[in-house]
């Protein structure tokens, strides 16, 4: 009886619970920002000692896939946005379903970035081919990497939901997991215009 | 003065002493401060009973100001005068003659105005401004003489200076001082600062340096040894058999070696010395071009004696 | 006067229970990770420190007799590698933050208690990798400058990818500490009643959180050079080698408060209970920990004084650099003013919050010295640096964490230590210390450059001092480290608060239980109410 209590009392009060995961969360955030923005800082001094090598070999670059990624990605945070909502209502039919359809879009954009990668290689362009290269390996790499450690997380939330996990009184994974893939959509929509787009 | 300070050999020297001992001055004095009233209250309001009383004091907003504001003020003046005393440093006159530096792992080579070269020595004339023009071949680098004052690091693919006036004759140390790995204690130099005659005599010399020859009264394989060190052979051939940038000079005389062109030769005299002289000409296989050219660097009578010492090493 | 409720007489199990091994793997206790932490910390602090006694040995001779010189490059850099990352940078506020945080501000445990753990476990991996870096060890130095440490034959991929992994770990601690102050302090602990450790320990997470991610970012860049032949850093490929070091500085400088801001609140909690008064200043010092938090990102460029740098970039950051020391010089000002009138007893712990005082003050002093330009410019590089720093995260960070380790040893272990061994280790590292740094001030001055496995034969005095001392400093730590194990073997019961604190942590009984506290107090006062009526 006593263990009972002392477990209850240890739970921690679901709002302060809520409230400290999305602090937790956008913390996170903050530091993954900051990783990137080393990245963002070494393009903007390169691009500023080489704007002529930026502006010729960013035509490489695979516009079309590239732009079809951004899509895709914009139209996974917006059904992620979604799955959030239904939440927030309880409704686990569509929050699975939004997952997933949110999970889908993220495999699409894994399997372009290989056809992009497989395609590059085989025209020789390499990291070590020249610092704008070495950028765009790294900084799409880096960001690739976060797409699927965003998708596994994801993943493990979906099956969550899909076992009745979550009441429209506890989503906090949901919302806190919307949160991560929010800024791996926002870091792409940086990435896509300063590598593809910039002449 | 005080002889906790290296010489006062060049004219940046005094306005770095200057400030190191104003702050020295100052630090002693707030040391000393603090630690007067860290002993005096632990001796003085050392605990007597368990029941002490104490009055409630949770500070003092006066204090706070003074001990604020008097601190700021000393530092702005250190910055201050750090900074005046950096842009001496910074700024070479017009009159200044001219040294290029390249700093290699792990030697020194100067190359004056006048086409000489020297390895591991630097001439400069007492009372006369100097600019090092300096860059590297590999890796960072730092050109260091303590008793000038001077520091700058050397980086490779871009050129860093530093000039002084040395204002004292004699020989002092310069010293890498940027980390660049396994010998980096051992890349050491000589500034040799001469008075203007003897300046002259030395920059008319043709060739080579006669004042930092080794003392030719040495029997030649013994002045090989002092050679192989002074001028830095020792921080790429071993004399224990182990590879370093260059083959060892175990057991190197007689031997036939593989060149990169393909053709095999035999080391004797002929071929050490034109190795020595023109290293670019031949190539061991295995072994990368980097050795730099020592022809006007080393006198005949040099290159014989490092021969020499070469073919005693069994 | 006093705050909680009064020490809890139930006989409930302390959180030793249950006793495991796979418990203790297995734990979310923030106490029992603490212990993790500090376990695992204390062995890479010995080891590390090994490596420096065998430097200071092969040091008494100008030859390099007794190691080679690429030993002697291989092992100033694990000395370093290994008490930067894994010792001081982690060090404090993963050890004891864990224990304590919860404690002082009234909670159970952290925010994410399993998170913690795995903070713990990413730690562990990368120590992990770290053992495998021992086959072909770097001899880069820990600040892996470019371009040697591209060159370099040895194996520098891996013991930067085990930093990488370890920032992970500070990253979290950091952001876990941060929500847990935010979110769970007990009713009636308010900002301006927190202890100033929890103060010190925010502005510290804080740091965590910013800083690490660029560090992260650089050993990124430096693996993608070594293994994908990019050129950031290589002037051959368009790259340019002064990008790293702005890019190491720019986290590596605020890490050196990560490293020192914890000790910061530690004597801020250990000097009013053995003087019996307030902390003077309460809001001075609160407050400065976060200007320094601030201000450290803006004084990276110190560091490249010589690096190659414009004159207007070197003169904006020696004056920033000047600021920093301002808060700092606040705060040692405020811990002595603590003294006055006090009611001042010499235990253990005391001799080590003021011996801090003292030797802070040494290392404070000597970066006034660095940051004035032209002085800088003949000290950069020298055997001056050297002493600095271990001035301050010796003289500041380890005398701090000892000092603590000896505070809370009651409480966290339950245990009682010899208390006259103590004094004689305290004594014995106090003396050691200085024997073995303050003479190469000097030696700096003189123009001993550091990272010399060699040296010219006139600084062969300066150094065998410093080597002497280094010797009596390890006895003095040996001694300690068996006295206070010794003490873990010893039955006798402490008392629960014995030097007389008015923290929270003080009001449960030693050990703890694994929930902290029976019932969440409330508070109603700050905890350094000594001598209030």
């Amino acid at each position: 009886m006593e263990q009972a209590a002392h477990h209850a009392e240890h739970d921690l009060d679901p709002a302060v619970e809520y409230s400290s995961s999305k602090l937790g969360m956008w913390l996170f955030l903050g530091t993954e920002i900051l990783l990137f923005g080393g990245l963002f800082a070494a393009y903007t001094i390169f691009r500023a000692k080489f704007p002529d090598m930026f502006s010729e070999q960013h035509k490489e670059l695979n516009l079309t896939l590239g732009a079809i990624n951004t899509i895709v990605l914009i139209f996974s945070s917006l059904t992620m946005a979604i799955a959030v909502w239904a939440a927030q209502k309880g409704d686990k039919k569509k929050v699975v379903i939004f997952m997933i359809i949110t999970i889908v879009c993220g495999l699409i954009f894994g399997v372009n970035k290989y056809f992009e990668y497989s395609a590059k290689l085989s025209h020789h362009i390499y990291p070590s081919t020249s610092i704008f290269f070495g950028l765009y390996y790294l900084m799409t790499g880096l960001h690739m990497i976060h797409v699927f450690v965003g998708l596994s997380v994801l993943g493990v939330i979906t099956y969550l939901a899909h076992i009745g996990k979550f009441t429209k009184d506890y989503y906090t994974p949901v919302e806190v997991g919307g949160l991560y893939w929010h800024l791996v959509d926002l870091i792409w929509i940086y990435l896509f215009p300063l590598l593809y787009l910039v002449g | 003065m005080l002889s906790w300070l290296p010489e006062n050999a060049s004219n940046l020297a005094s306005g770095v002493d200057n400030v190191l001992l104003f702050v020295t001055v100052l630090s002693v004095f707030f040391f000393l401060l603090i630690s007067a009233f860290l002993v005096g209250f632990a001796i003085k309001y050392r605990r007597k009973t368990d029941h002490d009383e104490t009055p409630y004091i949770t500070g003092n907003e006066l204090l706070e100001v003074i001990w604020t504001v008097i601190p700021s003020i000393l530092l702005m003046f250190i910055f201050a005068w750090g900074y005046i005393e950096y842009r001496e440093m910074r700024y070479p006159p017009d009159n200044a003659v001219e040294v290029n530096v390249v700093a290699r792992q792990w030697m020194w080579q100067f190359d004056y105005y006048n086409g000489k070269k020297t390895i591991n020595e630097l001439y400069v004339q007492q009372g006369r401004p100097v600019r090092m023009v300096m860059r590297s071949e590999d890796v960072l680098h730092s050109f260091f003489v303590p008793d000038f004052r001077v520091k700058q690091d050397i980086l490779p693919g871009m050129y860093t200076q530093l000039w002084f006036t040395p204002t004292k004759a004699g020989t002092f140390e310069l010293f890498c001082a940027e980390y660049c790995g396994t010998a980096h204690s051992q890349m050491l130099a000589k500034v040799h600062v001469l008075g203007p005659e003897a300046y002259a005599i030395w920059e008319k010399g043709i060739g080579v340096d006669k004042d930092s020859a080794v003392a030719s009264s040495l029997p030649p394989a013994e002045q090989g040894a002092e050679l192989y060190k002074q001028r830095g052979c020792n921080a790429c051939h071993s004399i224990d058999g182990s590879t370093l940038v260059g083959p060892t000079f175990k057991g190197l005389f007689g031997i036939t070696e593989k060149m990169t062109d393909g053709k095999t030769i035999t080391v004797d005299e002929n071929y050490l010395r034109e190795s020595i002289l023109q290293p670019q000409a031949l190539i061991v296989e295995g072994y990368q071009p980097v050795m730099p050219a020592f022809e006007g660097i080393l006198s005949d009578e040099e290159v014989t004696a490092l021969i020499e010492y070469i073919k005693t090493l069994k | 006067m006093s705050n909680g409720t009064a020490h809890d007489t139930m006989a409930e199990p302390s959180f030793y229970e249950p006793k495991g091994f796979m418990s203790w793997l297995l734990t979310t206790d923030h106490k029992r990770i603490g212990i993790l932490y500090l376990v695992t910390i204390s062995f890479f602090f010995l080891v590390g420190g090994v490596f420096a006694l065998l430097m200071r040995y092969e040091l008494l001779t100008p030859e390099a007799d007794f190691l080679s010189p690429h030993t002697y490059n291989v092992f100033f850099t694990m000395h370093g590698s290994l008490m930067v990352f894994f010792f001081i940078v982690p060090g404090v506020a993963a050890s004891l933050g864990n224990f304590l945080i919860p404690l002082m501000i009234g909670a159970r445990d952290v925010a994410f208690p399993k998170l913690n753990l795995g903070s713990y476990w990413v730690y562990l991996a990368g120590t992990a990798i770290l053992f495998g870096a021992l086959l072909q060890p770097a001899d880069t130095g820990w600040t892996y400058y470019t371009p040697y440490s591209v060159q370099s034959q040895t194996d520098v991929v891996l013991i930067t990818l085990g930093v990488f992994v370890l920032g992970f770990s500070s990253i979290l601690t950091g952001m876990n500490f941060i929500v847990t102050i935010h979110k769970l302090r007990c009713p009636g602990m308010t900002w301006s009643r927190l202890p100033l450790f929890i103060w010190a320990s925010y502005a510290t997470a804080i740091l965590q959180l910013l800083a690490t991610p660029v560090v992260g970012i650089t050993l990124l860049l430096l693996i993608a050079e070594r293994t994908l032949g990019i050129g950031f850093f290589d002037p051959a490929k368009g790259g340019d080698p002064i990008l790293f070091q702005n890019f190491f500085w720019f986290y590596s400088h605020p890490a050196v408060y990560i490293m020192v801001i914890p000790a910061f609140g530690i004597i801020s909690e250990i000097i009013p209970v053995f003087a019996k008064k307030p902390i003077f200043g309460y809001k001075a010092i609160a407050y400065s920990s976060f200007a320094i938090a601030i201000i450290s990102f803006f004084v990276w460029l110190h560091h490249m004084f010589v690096s190659g740098i414009s004159e207007t970039a070197a003169a904006i950051f020696s004056f920033l650099t000047m600021l920093v020391a301002i808060p700092t010089a606040i705060k040692v000002f405020n811990w002595t003013a603590t003294l006055y009138r006090g009611s001042i007893s010499l235990e253990t712990p005391m001799l080590y919050a003021l011996s801090f005082l003292v030797l802070f003050t040494i290392g404070g002093l000597t970066g006034v010295y660095l940051g004035a330009l032209a002085v800088d410019v003949h000290l950069h590089d020298t055997y001056f640096i050297v002493a600095h720093m271990h001035y301050v995260m010796i003289g500041g960070t380890v005398f701090g964490f000892f000092g603590a380790i000896h505070f809370w040893y009651s409480k966290w272990f339950g245990r009682i230590f010899n208390e006259l061994v103590a004094k004689v280790a305290w004594f014995l590292f106090f003396v050691g210390f200085n024997v073995t740094f303050f003479p190469q001030f000097f030696m700096g001055v003189q123009g001993m450059p550091r990272r010399y496995a060699t040296y010219p034969a006139e600084f062969q005095s300066y150094h065998e001092i410093s080597t002497y001392g280094s010797w009596i400093l390890a006895v003095g730590v040996v001694i300690m480290t068996i006295n206070l194990i010794a003490g873990l073997f010893n039955k006798e019961k402490p008392d629960p608060n014995p030097y007389g604190s008015l923290s929270l942590e003080w009001t449960v009984p030693s050990p703890p239980p694994h929930e902290n506290f029976t019932e969440i107090p409330t508070i109603t006062d700050w905890t350094y109410g000594y001598g209030k009526k």
